[in-house]
């Protein structure tokens, strides 16, 4: 099966170009303020005496940026191209697309602004401004969460309408993850910034808080991000999905078990225990569910290994779906009481964080990057070499990064269970912050070769030519 | 199963309200009913302003004057209101947890496990509970430190812990290390964290 590319008026390439650029500015800028926020654990934080910039602020920055700048506006971009491909229909509407560009770059910049001012929203990785004093309607900012929900209707506008229109075809397992998905994003983010923010206080608060940063991993960032695996590995590897079955579990089992694990992110608290112990219980279940998925992922590429040394794009793909199976089996285990007590509040939750949302999902936005962007910029890559380095300094960073944060949390843990001094806990976490701060330069470093290779491929002058870059369809 | 109206209606929106049910409006329901919990509002909390404040506007009168006028209920909602402000805006909340577990010796580090009686208040909304500690939880703090050691330790933290992290916050405060209304507010939050608590801080 030879790919074409007659299906251009189908894709909107320009779309796609726009949210990557903007994804990419947001990473960059992202990982830079982690990596300064790092610093001020090491004493050398850049501006000590700023209230705009404080470790504070910055910190805000990093993980916001990475969710509703990187991950949204990379999202997006690939939906642009799996949806009108899966449905055989174009996007709703181009004008549409430039709007729903500038209102997700405005909240970007809304967002950042507020965070200067100290207008950040007390709600984990939804720190959006509200515009509201909190507990109040005295409006002191622009009001980014609604027009969060405005973009967040404008996009799932955009993409279920063709999705609707193609309702008679039989939908192939991607386009149930953005039915879905899209369904929950919006509910996710209604339920997440206006019930704790003025209705429910305390410890109901703090389920449906905990709910939200879990359904924005599980009900927005996880059905796109394997929405798409399953979109681009046949894509990539010409060959179809190992298992339609397995896919149907692991579809129905996020849908049923994903959003119910949301109060695992406060166990041991004030919030009823019997409520912990459920979502205790289906967190465990969704290990099974990512089991299916990722055995699906292996299984396909069975017969085509030689893949992973040719492609760049499919060695992205397998090392993001490695470490995301070590990063759920992580899961199954910190979710228990048991390493609970030791591990919550550790540094090890956070190695967890950028395990999943770098190691994984990043890795993956990356490897289809790395196959969509000769694509759309219709230029050869600049650098095979810079494409390796993207990739071995972003594989040994983050590697290196999950370990340091976990021992540095298993450690953290038990001192504190010993009862030993505060400062000393910090005294010993200092080293661990040290190799943390080293693995985050390597990151940063082979995010900037990636960035430079797409900005000097774009400039380049060798056209991209189709045939170049067939896998062989045979096995191996 | 792979029609759109399934994956719409019965993943999107079914599997979604199943899920709200059970980990938001069943937790909700107990604490409520079950416990039988009051509600406080700012006016409440704030009735009788704290020493804490009080002591704040007898050790800076200029300063306290020019900030806040006099010691009122008024005034102090304010300070309390501003000051968590910060709390949120500045992300302290990020690495200062506001909740005691019954494990790992925590009652012994740093007093009683928390209530969920303690959190229903206007300031709790939303809650400020963290999920991060690289310094200690801050729920059980209250009363511990005097009102000097908290501005020497917001002017710069190594001031009293030497191998302190934490940042500076040096601009809240003037030269002469008297508190501007911002660094009134937060000191005044800070004392008051926890104080909903109904009963012997100590561990």
């Amino acid at each position: 099966m030879q790919p074409t590319l007659s299906s251009e008026p189908l894709v909107n390439y320009k779309l796609i170009k726009l949210h990557l650029t903007a994804a990419s500015i947001a990473l960059l800028v992202s990982m830079a303020a982690g990596f300064l926020y790092s610093l001020q654990f090491l004493g050398f934080y850049p501006f000590p005496g700023s209230e705009m910039l404080s470790p504070g602020h910055i910190r805000l920055f990093h993980t916001n940026l990475a969710a509703y700048g990187w991950l949204v506006n990379g999202f997006t971009a690939m939906t642009y191209y799996a949806v009108p491909r899966l449905t055989g229909a174009k996007v709703l509407s181009d004008k549409l697309g430039m709007l729903i560009f500038v209102v997700w770059q405005f909240v970007l910049v809304s967002t950042l602004g507020g965070f200067l001012f100290n207008r950040a929203q007390a709600i984990e990785w939804g720190e959006t401004p509200t515009g509201f004093r909190p507990g109040s309607f005295d409006m002191n900012w622009i009001p980014v969460d609604a027009i969060i929900v405005v973009g967040a209707v404008l996009l799932i506008t955009q993409f279920m309408v063709p999705i609707y229109k193609a309702r008679e075809q039989k939908f192939y397992v991607t386009l149930w993850y953005f039915i879905s998905g899209f369904v929950w994003l919006a509910l996710t983010y209604l339920m997440g910034n206006i019930i704790p923010e003025w209705v429910l206080p305390g410890a109901a608060g703090a389920a449906v808080t905990g709910l939200f940063i879990h359904d924005l991993v599980g009900l927005y960032v996880t059905p796109m991000g394997w929405g798409l695996m399953y979109f681009f590995v046949p894509l990539i590897l010409k060959k179809p999905i190992w298992s339609h079955s397995l896919s149907v579990i692991g579809f129905w089992g996020l849908a049923f078990f994903y959003p119910l694990g949301g109060v695992h992110h406060f166990l041991i608290s004030p919030i009823p225990d019997y409520v912990e112990f459920g979502a205790i219980t289906t967190t465990l279940a969704i290990e099974v569910v990512v089991t299916t998925v990722v055995v699906n992922f292996f299984m396909t590429l069975r017969g085509k290994w030689s893949a992973l040394r040719t492609s760049f794009a499919i060695r992205w793909f397998y090392a993001g779906a490695v470490m995301y199976f070590i990063t759920c089996l992580q899961c199954a285990f910190q979710v228990t009481w048991m390493f609970q007590k030791v591990i919550h509040f550790t540094d090890w939750v956070v190695g967890h964080a950028h395990m999943i949302m770098f190691g994984t999902f990043t890795f993956w936005l990356f490897g289809v990057i790395d196959w969509l962007w000769p694509r759309i910029v219709r230029r050869e890559w600049h650098s095979t070499a810079l494409r390796a380095w993207h990739f071995w300094l972003s594989t040994t960073g983050i590697v290196v990064m999950f370990f340091d944060l976990m021992i540095a949390g298993l450690v953290h843990g038990f001192m504190q269970r010993e009862l030993n001094h505060w400062t000393d806990i910090v005294d010993m976490s200092i080293p661990f912050w040290w190799v943390r701060t080293f693995s985050g330069a390597l990151l940063l470093g082979g995010l900037m070769c990636g960035l430079y290779n797409m900005y000097a491929t774009a400039k380049s002058d060798v056209e991209y030519v189709e045939e170049n870059h067939l896998i062989p369809a045979t096995a191996d | 199963m792979e029609r759109f109206y399934t994956l719409a209606f019965v993943a999107g929106i079914g599997c979604f309200a199943i899920a709200f049910v059970l980990s938001l409006v069943f937790p909700w329901m107990s604490l409520d009913d079950y416990h039988g919990m009051e509600y406080q509002t700012l006016e409440q909390l704030a009735a009788e302003p704290s020493q804490s404040f009080i002591d704040l506007s007898t050790s800076y009168p200029e300063a306290f004057k020019e900030a806040f006028g006099e010691v009122n209920p008024t005034t102090y909602a304010e300070a309390l209101r501003d000051g968590r402000d910060i709390y949120v805006g500045q992300a302290c909340w990020h690495c200062h947890s506001q909740y005691v577990r019954v494990v790992s010796n925590e009652e012994q580090r740093f007093g009683p496990p928390s209530t969920a009686q303690e959190y229903e208040n206007d300031l709790n909304l939303p809650h400020l509970w963290g999920t991060r500690r690289v310094g200690p939880d801050l729920a059980r703090e209250y009363g511990k430190r005097t009102n000097d050691w908290h501005i020497a330790h917001l002017i710069n933290p190594k001031n009293v812990v030497p191998k302190s992290v934490m940042p500076s916050y040096g601009y809240y405060f003037n030269e002469d290390g008297s508190p501007k209304r911002d660094g009134f507010s937060l000191v005044t939050y800070l004392q008051w964290i926890g104080t909903t608590y109904k009963g012997d801080p100590q561990p």
